[in-house]
């Protein structure tokens, strides 16, 4: 009977393997239908949004759906010389179309986007059309030339010829700087326009220090609060708890009201003496103020994960480091500290990925040098109006945290991370 | 043999936690050099206290502690020099066997190979070579004691304590260690204070026994007079199983003496009484009690059996005894030809010099 090439059958003869898929699959069907809502709610408030971010941060369709006649008849061009009649009548006829429609103006203003001039002269050719000045018998593009010099330049044809990809990866090359050139290369924006990468950088490094800060101030407060007898650190944890209750608007307005020039702090350093009156240090609009008011918002996120690590530590091994000879630093540093690891690992990790998508705090005490990429990306999507822009910096972003999360990984292993 | 019989001494040692309630009363205990000495008592009757006294964990309110002569009260834990095993191990979780056993010769900044050695001995000492390269975690409860104990030893402390160290193992593996933690401090003659609630894991491993209550020690002797001669009622109802008759003494002469019950007139070892009148307790061990005895016995009562129960080597038997209905009396199996039945009437007898009349409970 204990051969392990025979099949074991139940007492009924039907066979186990059978028998045990028939009765988990009641209880199979009842899990997914339990977490089904949900996985359809994730779904949709993060597959599909996040799909579609994608689809419209590389979307180029506008100028592919408006010139199709134009793309068709440049498949044949090379795009050295200037093109033949066809490509021309192409772009005459698809033109007139939109003049009809009167959506002429915003190919103007995507050709524009493309190569400076084009505004001007689709206009111009507008008018002509409008006014019926071209004869359709004659050569289009003999006519269309003689409207302006720059539809002479080949420069512009290539400009069109472009945009012919229903899909661009410029929108991710402007989030970093750069753009395809006249002839298809990728180039550097001039060195003073570039302000992505600056935006970036100092993301980065807005996130870092704002991690170590947190670190080094939540650290001793959860071992504190590990280590407490139960009312007072039951009192420190409400301490730590209260300002992640009140709203993030709130704590950001009262760090204005500390940190302002004629602010408490402020006045406070005055009134001691260490700076003149007439001479206030500005810590607020400027990458101080930044620092100040994120690291006070996001220390709870990582003294909570330190604190439920700390609180499994037996105080037994630190008693059992020092009787075995090592002094408190030692004890500390070769036993307690490793073990807490799994805890720095999770704090530094969620503080890190909030602060480098942090918005609201940056923008109200920022100022110019302390704004992040996460306010360029409100930007474009507020003020500019460029979603697809947006989306792109916004997936950039999202991919940041993902290779940070990578490297996390790759480091400490996330199944070392504990959140509680 | 110039073993010092005063290596660890309390001398009129206090402790309170909160400046209201005194968890150790002033507490004078030598411990000799060598000596397998073990705090046994109730939870809470400050035992622990003093371990972590000993080890620098807890300051003395007031008193001293003497180690080898020196008062150690203010010297910190890591520089006593004292090995100490937790009641859950302690072990390092993020450590090998060997980073562990390591780890008190290293921060001595010990010499590599004098590590291995000093390691490798004491891993050999807990019978667990070979499993240097092991994480606490993958041991079973027994393994980890036994580094918990080998950590203790490596770096040769003067004095290791013991924090009831068998507490979290099952029955069998808790008396294996037993003798093993008993042989390892037979081999290497390092002084061990051990403490426990346990008093047949007392009985078993311990030179001497301080038994604690109320924060004082209320008896200390080796484990065979603690069992015999318990000096007081608490003692003798600690330390195994003990009858007792509640009574006032009718008569003394010398160390012997005549204690009236409600209904009879027991004779009696005289421990703590002094004078005509006093009220005590006297106390007998079940074992010392023949049913029918052959012999003549200076006390002899006739009481009804209430219960048998039987316990495989030995049966015990429930009498209902001088209006005591808790009188338990243990008959061997071997011997037990007598057919005992529920509500019987036997007769049972004891002599005088084996009941202690003891200060009244």
């Amino acid at each position: 009977m204990s051969s392990e090439t025979k099949q074991i059958l139940t007492t009924d003869g039907i066979p186990l393997e059978v028998s045990l898929k028939k009765a988990e699959k009641k209880n199979k069907i009842r899990a997914f239908l339990l977490v089904a809502p949900l996985l359809l709610f994730l779904f949709i408030t993060y597959v599909f949004p996040i799909g579609e971010m994608f689809t419209r941060s590389v979307d180029d369709k506008m100028i592919t759906n408006m010139l199709p006649k134009t793309f068709q008849a440049m498949e044949k061009w090379d795009g050295k010389e200037l093109p033949s009649e066809e490509v021309f009548a192409g772009f005459y006829s698809d033109y007139k179309v939109l003049i009809e429609n009167q959506t002429q103006g915003k190919l103007g203003q995507r050709l524009n986007k493309e190569k400076n001039g084009f505004n001007s002269i689709t206009k111009k050719l507008m008018r002509q059309i409008k006014r019926n000045k071209i004869d359709e018998n004659q050569s289009i593009k003999e006519q269309i030339m003689k409207v302006h010099k720059r539809w002479r330049d080949v420069e512009y044809w290539q400009a069109i010829k472009r945009t012919a990809p229903p899909y661009t990866m410029a929108k991710y090359l402007k989030g970093m700087d750069m753009y395809f050139a006249a002839d298809g290369s990728i180039a550097q924006v001039d060195e003073d326009r570039r302000i992505h990468r600056i935006l970036w950088l100092r993301t980065l490094e807005i996130a870092l220090f704002v991690t170590i800060f947190c670190f080094l101030m939540g650290y001793p407060i959860a071992h504190l609060l590990a280590t407490l007898p139960m009312k007072y650190s039951n009192l420190l944890m409400i301490c730590v708890l209260l300002p992640f209750w009140t709203s993030l608007l709130v704590r950001t307005a009262s760090w204005m009201i500390l940190l302002q020039q004629q602010g408490v702090v402020n006045d406070f350093f005055v009134m001691i003496g260490i700076v003149a009156d007439d001479n206030r240090p500005e810590m607020m609009y400027n990458k101080v103020g930044t620092y100040v008011a994120m690291t006070q918002i996001l220390l709870p996120f990582m003294v909570l994960p330190l604190y439920s690590v700390m609180k499994t530590i037996s105080p037994s091994l630190m008693r059992a480091g020092k009787s075995l000879g090592g002094t408190p630093f030692v004890a500390f540093w070769k036993v307690y500290f490793p073990l807490t690891i799994p805890g720095i690992g999770a704090g530094c990790l969620l503080v890190f990925i909030l602060a480098i998508g942090y918005y609201i705090t940056p923008a109200l005490v920022g100022g110019a040098s302390g704004t992040l990429i996460s306010n360029q990306i409100a930007y474009h999507m507020k003020t500019t109006l460029d979603w697809s822009f947006a989306s792109a910096m916004g997936l950039m972003l999202l991919s940041g945290v993902l290779v940070i999360y990578w490297i996390y990984n790759k480091l400490v292993g996330v199944d070392n991370i504990k959140l509680g | 043999m110039s073993k010092n019989p005063e290596f660890v001494k309390f001398d009129k040692v206090d402790k309170s936690y909160d400046g209201k309630v005194l968890v150790v009363k002033d507490l004078q205990l030598d411990i000799a050099e060598g000596e397998f000495i073990t705090m046994l008592g109730p939870s809470g009757s400050g035992k622990t206290t003093c371990l972590m006294m000993l080890a620098g964990f807890e300051t003395p309110t007031n008193g001293e502690i003497l180690l080898d002569g020196n008062i150690i009260s203010n010297i910190p834990p890591h520089k006593r020099g004292i090995g100490m095993v937790f009641q859950n191990y302690a072990l390092f979780p993020h450590m090998t066997v060997y980073e562990n056993l390591a780890f008190p010769l290293r921060v001595r900044k010990i010499e590599k190979d004098e590590i291995d050695k000093k390691v490798d001995k004491a891993l050999s000492m807990v019978s667990l070579n070979g499993f240097e390269t092991r994480m606490p975690g993958q041991l079973s409860g027994g393994q980890q004691q036994r580094v918990a104990v080998a950590r203790a030893l490596v770096f040769d402390p003067a004095v290791v304590l013991m924090d009831e160290p068998l507490g979290a193992l099952d029955k069998n593996l808790r008396e294996s260690m037993q003798y093993e933690i008993k042989h390892i401090h037979e081999s290497i003659g390092v002084t061990v204070v051990y403490v426990t609630h346990d008093q047949s894991e007392a009985l078993t491993m311990s030179n001497r026994i301080a038994v604690f209550n109320d924060g004082k020690v209320q008896q200390l002797s080796n484990p065979a007079e603690l069992y015999e001669k318990p000096v007081n009622s608490f003692v003798a109802e600690f330390i195994g199983e003990n009858n007792t008759f509640n009574g006032e003494v009718s008569d003394i002469s010398g160390d012997k003496c005549k204690v009236k019950l409600s209904n009879a007139e027991i004779l009696s070892n005289a421990i703590s009484v002094k004078s005509k009148g006093e009220k005590t307790t006297v106390s007998l061990r079940p074992e010392r009690a023949l049913i029918e005895p052959s012999e003549k016995m200076d006390n002899m009562f006739s009481g009804k059996i209430e219960e048998v129960i039987y316990h495989g080597d030995h049966t015990r038997v429930r009498v209902n005894l001088l209006g005591n209905p808790e009188f338990i009396l243990k008959v061997p199996n071997s011997t037990s030809n007598l057919e005992l039945k529920v509500s019987q009437e036997i007769k049972i007898g004891w002599n005088s010099y084996d009941a202690r009349a003891l200060d009244p409970k």
